[in-house]
């Protein structure tokens, strides 16, 4: 029965491995950094003062060309998110424009309004960035590093930020620029250079500190109900646990006169 | 029903007997859960009841989805994304629902490989067997237009790919796939007649789903030694069978318990493990992105159907026999809808009187090699259409088609069947013994502990 040893194995890895080889497993070619983040794992949360710092970087670096379209400014106070107080909420939407299609105008945002489109075509917006890359791959489209490591989406993110090297060519009017996380050029400048925003909370502004923050923050615009997933994740499987436990010692009560009888006779 | 000698319904009080008269509901109910059920059955035959619940999963979280989706293109995208953020409980139930439908196919492959093995589609059981695969084929087309619903970039390039299935038809093939999307390309009537059937077809699975257990309820079930319980006296029938509530029910909801606990375990913790980053940007036809794959239980046919390129001998055989008419792309479509096909003739192409694989030493060989050959070509069909991976794709296919057409016939003649027991009830007390002995006798279908 080799074969049915394999065979079971073979299923086993395809259950548990095989099917994410589609979470972009041929595609990933650059070099993506497994960074830490305070959200992996089954117990990590967000972290609120990194979301705000991310926010920030969003806001003074990012937005000038790449819009959150999908994220409403109210959820900025929302809990296991970046918990800005409600106040705080208010005056940031005021820093944005909307249109509103009944002025048949531009105006000040408020909470229930939602962060603007990209500014131009070529900048696609953040609000899912960050599940619509995936940073690891593989081997052989086996899944086995997601697995391992998580799709990646943030990690790329940030190891994006983080990727050029310096390298730059003009071709056809526009400049492109060398982006080793991505493997190839890109038409994106570089962003970020140190200290170039100046966080409140005296974290010192380096480039990766500041690709780290926006990456998480861009996690949380994707998976704003992350916390609550996993929670109700353990609650759930807690549960079905007990639950079958129940019900193994149920069936085991249930068929032990059966089973009995079968043995005597 | 199922011609095994059981108790039936006796309505007692007079209320029940004005009711049996005019409609005897309560006595179908009864004789459906009370349906004498072999006592032998393994753990392979729970997952009918993982299937029921996950129709019934996915008709509940499918229709609370629907009140909030907005089938347009302009807006469905976006209302996906209303659902995660805004909708109470929005972003478990999407999760539920996506991953539902791959408990669905993961929980239906292992039902059929069950039935493979243990014989359960040989006579008189083949309309139980036909029945089944009609519901695995809505259960595909269902889950493709699912796909399509959130319009992110892999539900509009499936679609696109997919319906262009349609149009590699010669002659009638264009006009075909216009009429399919109700225009020239993938746009708003594809999405929304795609809406429309996908909430219509689950209720077509769910009337096929009580044939299939009306077809089986009359045959009986079938158990791993294939043999049939005896039916010539009741306390015979009794020796075989039990009645299937409680034993089987609880048994059953036991093993579902389990499933669910692994189930609920990746929706909360990696939700998108198994689904595609592409389909969270939001769709565009003017950006195809570098790869476009199908859901993960789609991919062994997605492989049948990539394995013949023009350079295939055969392909270039046909290709000349029928004039140019059938083309590589036409082939591979014919090779992807015959695969299914020839399965689901498997009844009439096995031809060994033996039911239960458990004493057909050749034929394990060449079933558990059918197991492996299915995962290389779910893998094959993850992997880019090039190089070495459609030469393995191939040879997939070629076994795919020779474990049907070639196999199957030839194995029921060459084959010596080892010797089966009389009863069931025999193979039942030989189980309890070898249970004892600490070895597992037969095939151990799962790792879960027995009863």
């Amino acid at each position: 029965m080799k074969l049915k040893n394999l065979a079971v194995a073979a299923i086993s890895a395809l259950v548990l491995a095989l099917p994410a080889s589609m979470a972009e497993a041929k595609k990933v070619k650059g070099e993506v950094t497994n960074f830490d983040f305070s959200f992996q794992g089954l117990t990590g949360t967000y972290d609120r003062n990194q979301l705000q710092r991310g926010l920030q970087v969003y806001h003074e670096v990012c937005a000038a060309c790449h819009g959150l379209q999908y994220v409403a400014f109210r959820t900025l106070s929302d809990r296991n998110g970046p918990e800005l107080p409600d106040d705080q909420m208010r005056a940031f939407a005021e820093m944005y424009e909307v249109w509103d299609p009944e002025l048949r105008d531009w105006r000040t945002a408020t909470g229930p309004d939602h962060f603007p489109e990209s500014q131009f075509e070529g900048a696609p917006d953040l609000s899912l960035m960050t599940k619509a890359r995936a940073g690891f791959s593989g081997p052989y489209g086996l899944g086995i590093n997601q697995l391992m490591k998580g799709i990646g989406g943030p990690e790329y993110i940030a190891s994006f930020l983080l990727g050029y090297t310096g390298e730059e060519d003009f071709q056809a009017g526009s400049m492109f620029y060398y982006n080793k996380a991505y493997g190839d050029w890109v038409s994106m400048a570089p962003v970020l250079f140190d200290d170039m925003v100046f966080y409140e909370d005296g974290t010192p502004a380096t480039e990766e500190q500041m690709a780290l923050d926006v990456a998480a923050f861009l996690t949380w615009t994707a998976e704003p109900k992350m916390v609550e997933r996993k929670r109700a994740g353990f609650v759930g499987v807690i549960f079905l646990s007990v639950f079958a436990a129940l019900l193994y010692l149920s069936n085991k009560q249930l068929w032990a006169p059966i089973k009995k009888a079968a043995k005597e006779d | 029903m199922s011609g095994i000698p059981h108790d039936h319904y006796e309505p007692k009080t007079n209320p029940e007997k004005w009711m049996h008269r005019r409609l005897p509901i309560v006595g179908l109910i009864y004789d459906t859960i009370m349906i004498p059920t072999p006592k032998n059955l393994n753990w392979m035959w729970i997952w009918g009841i993982v299937l029921f619940f996950c129709l019934v999963l996915q008709i509940v979280t499918g229709i609370v989805l629907a009140m909030h989706y907005t089938a347009d293109v302009n807006h469905a995208f976006a209302s996906v994304e209303h659902i995660m953020r805004n909708v109470n409980g929005g972003h478990m139930l999407r999760y539920l629902h996506q991953n539902g439908a791959m408990l669905f196919f993961f929980a239906v492959y292992l039902h059929m490989f069950r039935s493979m093995y243990y014989g359960s589609y040989k006579a008189p059981r083949e309309i139980t067997w036909i029945i089944g695969m009609l519901i695995y084929l809505a259960m595909m087309a269902t889950a493709f237009m699912g796909y399509v619903l959130p319009w992110g970039q892999m539900s509009f390039w499936g679609a696109t790919v997919i319906t262009g299935l349609f149009g590699a038809i010669p002659g009638i093939g264009d006009t075909l796939q216009t009429w399919l999307l109700g225009g020239p390309a993938v746009d708003n009537a594809a999405l929304t007649r795609f809406f429309t059937l996908h909430y219509l077809l689950p209720f077509v699975i769910l009337g096929l789903s009580i044939v299939h257990v009306w077809a089986f309820h009359t045959t009986g079930n079938n158990n791993p030694t294939g043999v049939e319980v005896r039916r010539t006296s009741r306390e015979e029938a009794d020796k075989d069978t039990l009645p299937f509530w409680p034993y089987f029910v609880i048994k059953d909801l036991f093993a579902l318990a389990i499933i669910l606990a692994i189930f609920w375990a990746l929706i909360g913790f990696m939700p998108n493990f198994l689904g595609h980053t592409d389909n969270y940007i939001e769709a565009n036809p003017l950006v195809t992105p570098p790869e476009i794959v199908p859901e993960w239980y789609f991919l062994p046919f997605y492989a049948i159907l990539r394995a013949f390129t023009s350079d295939v001998w055969i392909v270039i055989a046909v290709n000349w026999l029928t004039f140019g008419i059938v083309d590589a792309t036409f082939f591979g479509v014919l090779a992807m809808f015959g695969s299914i096909f020839v399965w689901a003739l498997l009844p009439w192409l096995d031809t060994s009187s033996v039911r239960s694989g458990r004493y057909r030493p050749m034929f394990k060989i060449w079933f558990w090699l059918f197991i492996v050959n299915f995962v290389v070509l779910t893998w094959a069909g993850a992997m880019p259409a090039e190089g070495i991976y459609t030469n393995i794709a191939l040879i997939g296919t070629t076994y795919w088609f020779a474990y049907f057409l070639v196999i199957m016939p030839l194995l029921g003649v060459l084959e010596k069947p080892l010797p089966q027991p009389a009863t069931i009830e025999e193979d039942f007390k030989a189980s309890l013994k070898s249970d004892k002995d600490g070895g597992p006798k037969g095939p151990a279908a799962d790792p879960i502990p027995a009863e």
